[in-house]
């Protein structure tokens, strides 16, 4: 019966950053009307928080998918050491010319984590604030969603 | 097609270890979930449950009869308990997010007439939880 389940594993962090929405493809009136308060020239900052789920077979010997020491170190270095307090837009390469939207960070974050190498990626989930949430699934949603 | 979820909570203790591992294998693998005497956690329960609702009720199924399903094969096996050694479904497993929603899905699958299973949720703890879903299902909806 087991065989025909299919078990994920999901796990939460969280980093505190700061972004700006701003595009040099858009002029400073577009910019200003397209992004509002998110378009200020300092920056904003948001406490993200990240949720990450794998799947895989679960180890008869340890219960597990994937040890959650190594989950949570892979995750610390490709992810939360890079992104916890410093600015999206200056510190992450990817967002030198993305804008760091909690879309395009979403995708971000899930090419990061991808190589995992104890279990497959399924999605990312990442909370901007306790009301805006936004989850990727590498190109074929639908495909990886059970 | 609809998803319904009930939400319950439980709490139990566990403890990790494998008798066939050496006590350094253990305290390795498992850390602090080795330590003997156990440790526990309040567990939420997300039961999510698909189908179309009944044209004269609305329902999919009678939120009442999920409550006590719920009750009668997860509440009494487990909450209070001690996972490893009162829970018989659970003997000679790690009593992981993993396996116990595992359990869970194959305790409820049967009991549920209305509608079909649909996702069960374990929750250890806000940041630690376990999908268990019928393996090539189709998503019905974001969540």
């Amino acid at each position: 019966m087991s065989e025909t389940l299919k078990i994920e594993l999901g796990r939460r962090y969280r980093f505190a950053a700061s972004h700006r929405l701003h595009s040099s493809h858009l002029s400073e009136e577009e910019n200003s009307r397209i992004f509002g308060k998110c378009n200020n020239p300092y920056g904003h900052g948001h406490n993200y928080v990240v949720e990450v789920s794998v799947s895989g077979d679960v180890d008869p010997a340890t219960g597990m998918i994937a040890n959650l020491d190594d989950l949570d170190a892979f995750v610390e270095r490709q992810v939360l050491d890079p992104f916890d307090h410093k600015s999206l837009n200056e510190d992450v390469a990817a967002f030198r010319e993305k804008v760091p939207t909690t879309e395009n960070l979403c995708i971000e974050i899930f090419q990061r984590l991808k190589s995992f190498p104890k279990a497959k990626l399924e999605r990312v989930r990442v909370e901007e604030t306790r009301n805006n949430s936004f989850e990727y699934a590498g190109d074929n949603l639908e495909g990886n969603r059970p | 097609m609809v998803l319904l979820t009930r939400k319950i909570e439980f709490s139990a203790s566990h403890v990790y270890h494998n008798p066939n591992l050496s006590a350094e294998e253990n305290r390795r693998i498992f850390g602090k979930g080795n330590n003997p005497h156990g440790h526990g956690h309040n567990y939420t329960l997300e039961v999510t449950v698909e189908g179309e609702p009944d044209p004269i009720t609305g329902m999919v199924l009678d939120l009442k009869e999920l409550k006590e399903i719920l009750e009668r094969e997860v509440m009494k096996r487990m909450d209070h308990r001690h996972l490893n050694y009162e829970v018989a479904e659970l003997t000679g497993q790690i009593p992981t997010c993993e396996n116990i929603a595992r359990v869970i899905w194959q305790l409820l699958e049967p009991k549920i007439t209305q509608g079909k299973l649909h996702r069960v949720r374990l929750y250890e703890s806000p940041d630690l939880f376990a999908d268990c879903y019928r393996n090539g299902a189709k998503a019905a909806g974001k969540r």
